[in-house]
């Protein structure tokens, strides 16, 4: 209860620092008022308009990513699974390249998150035909990989037959993750879906308990697996769908965070989830105000942060993992 | 009062029949010994029986749904997973698993029936040590106690023995023969002869995905079906300390 509590205690405070930090450089009492008074000028804008959407969407997606990974981790019963496995985020890339690269992005702000979102379902209806009803954990791996791969490919394919160098460059910009100049109406976009999809998650508490001990025990003692892997897959897709769709690919969020936050909770899938959707908003947001701060004018991406910051976090994971074994 | 009924049960695993027309009864108070060579499909019976496998027939306990039946029986399966290194009594406690409602938290009486459990397996010394940091055998004895928190009318265990030094073989099934004594009834396969006729109430043979006996221990391991089932001879007899089963030697 109590790292809930101070988990909740950092991401409120993390959410704050968010809204103040920015190049603007102005007092945060009068930025705060600014933002909640709304006095017409051109702080209210900065703070309405672009401060405010930022730290919510990197509040509501570290979120998802971290409770997906959670759900993930206990659903496969697998310390290195991650959201991004049953090809999700790797199908709503290829949606918004293919909207990036027709030009359909440049048409309306509501084109690339939309075209993401196509690729994201199409991608999870896709591992469901693949995986069945009944497939178990190894089919749906199996066919994870095979969509990432597939959108992988095809993303490549986009990428190499583009005519104008201007729009690989944005794509491969955009693949690497950000939550810069993003708008309200990117907040409105992801935001139902990643309530729906957070409320399937963390329903599967018990049934991720349960697992603990097997598939067979798990459902001798009254699991419903074939639609907990459904709910599974489904609210996966929707947080990380969403999420992809407006700041690209974001990784190690949902490898990382329920590794480090697994021994607080007693290594319970269930209480993991919360915890996990807390200790994502706060990683998410610490690193959107670190790449404010350490290049502001290079608009280092948000997506290269959590992957230089997470993989040697993961490294030294495995390696105290590695010790414990022996 | 009858706990679970099987009739005609078939089972076919990749087209290949595993299980044929396998018809019991299990009443309360019994300890009924499943026994049989390896791959003579005692596994696979008990899994059908809980409806975790697809089959043909009719079993009392898969014809109930998921949360009914698992309230009716508990299971433990031969293999030992326990994926993460939760303390001894967060995993025993999943045995109430459905005893509770979606988000319901623990009541007084889960607590008491994790209580229970833990004490009639002697794991007090271990309960908040992470499960995953047990030996083997003590591990099989935790595993034991999460079934029996489950408290259902009806226990099924499959090899629960194995690993386990002599003297928690002995206790273990003791514990099944004290919840027979409370009305309570145990299917438990087992490969120790030895065990199964000092303990079980009734053993069960599965041969080759068929019921070959069914009986009282005395009146089923008859030299006839030693030999023929499972291809030894033995020494049985009644003694002043209870009945003693030793093997003594392959026949072919």
């Amino acid at each position: 209860m109590t790292l809930t509590r101070l988990l909740a205690a950092l991401v409120g405070l993390l959410f704050v620092a968010a809204l103040v930090i920015g190049p603007a450089g102005m007092d945060p009492v009068v930025s705060l008022r600014a933002l909640l008074v709304g006095d017409g000028g051109p702080l209210t804008l900065v703070m309405r308009e672009i401060r405010l959407p930022r730290a919510l969407l990197a509040a509501m997606i570290g979120a998802a990513l971290g409770l997906a990974g959670a759900a993930m981790q206990g659903f496969l019963r697998n310390p290195l699974a991650d959201p991004g496995l049953i090809g999700v985020s790797g199908s709503a890339a290829l949606g918004a390249v293919i909207a990036l690269q027709t030009g359909l992005a440049t048409m309306t702000a509501f084109a690339l998150p939309v075209s993401a979102l196509a690729g994201a379902l199409i991608g999870v209806l896709l591992v469901l035909l693949l995986a069945g009803p009944r497939g178990g954990s190894l089919t749906l791996i199996l066919a994870g990989i095979a969509i990432s791969a597939l959108a992988g490919a095809l993303t490549s394919l986009v990428l190499n037959l583009s005519p104008n160098p201007f729009a690989a460059n944005e794509i491969v910009f955009w693949m690497m993750g950000s939550l810069a100049d993003r708008s309200m109406t990117h907040v409105w976009i992801a935001l139902p879906l990643i309530v729906l999809g957070s409320v399937m998650l963390l329903s599967l508490g018990r049934g991720l308990d349960a697992l603990t001990l097997g598939e067979d025990a798990a459902q001798a003692m009254g699991i419903n697996l074939p639609r907990l892997q459904l709910t599974l897959i489904l609210g996966t897709a929707a947080v990380v769908g969403a999420s992809t769709a407006v700041a690209g690919a974001i990784g190690f969020i949902g490898l990382v965070v329920p590794h480090v936050l697994r021994g607080f909770v007693g290594a319970r899938p269930g209480r993991l989830l919360p915890a996990s959707a807390l200790g994502g908003a706060v990683m998410l947001l610490a690193a959107d105000i670190a790449v404010r701060m350490i290049l502001p004018e290079r608009d280092l991406k948000l997506g290269v942060l959590t992957a230089l910051v997470g993989a040697p976090l993961f490294l030294h994971l495995i390696y105290r993992t590695r010790r414990a074994i022996a | 009062m009858t706990l679970l009924t099987v009739e005609n049960l078939s089972v076919s695993l990749r087209g290949r029949p595993v299980l044929h027309d396998i018809s019991l009864r299990a009443a309360q108070g019994e300890v009924i010994g499943l026994i049989g060579p390896n791959g003579a499909g005692k596994t696979t019976l008990m899994r059908a029986i809980l409806g975790l496998v697809p089959h043909r027939g009719r079993s009392s306990l898969s014809d109930l749904p998921a949360r009914a039946r698992a309230r009716a029986a508990a299971w433990m399966p031969q293999a030992r997973d326990i994926a993460w290194p939760v303390s001894v009594e967060t995993l025993v406690m999943l045995g109430r698993t459905p005893h509770l409602a979606p988000g319901q938290p623990v009541r007084p009486e889960d607590q008491a029936a994790v209580d229970r459990a833990i004490t009639r397996m002697e794991l007090h010394s271990f309960r908040q040590r992470p499960a995953t940091e047990l030996s083997g055998g003590e591990q099989a004895r935790v595993l034991i106690a999460r079934a029996l928190a489950q408290e259902t009318p009806l226990l099924m265990v499959d090899e629960p023995t194995a690993g386990l030094d002599p003297a928690h073989q002995i206790a273990t099934l003791q514990v099944f023969s004290a919840l027979a004594r409370d009305g309570r009834s145990v299917i438990v396969s087992l490969h120790d002869l030895g065990l199964a006729v000092r303990h079980c109430t009734r053993l069960i043979v599965v041969d080759a995905g068929r019921v070959k006996a069914d009986g009282p221990p005395g009146a089923v391991l008859t030299p006839e079906l030693l030999r023929d089932t499972f291809h030894i001879s033995a020494w049985f007899h009644d003694t002043a300390d209870g009945p003693v089963f030793q093997p003594l030697k392959v026949v072919k």
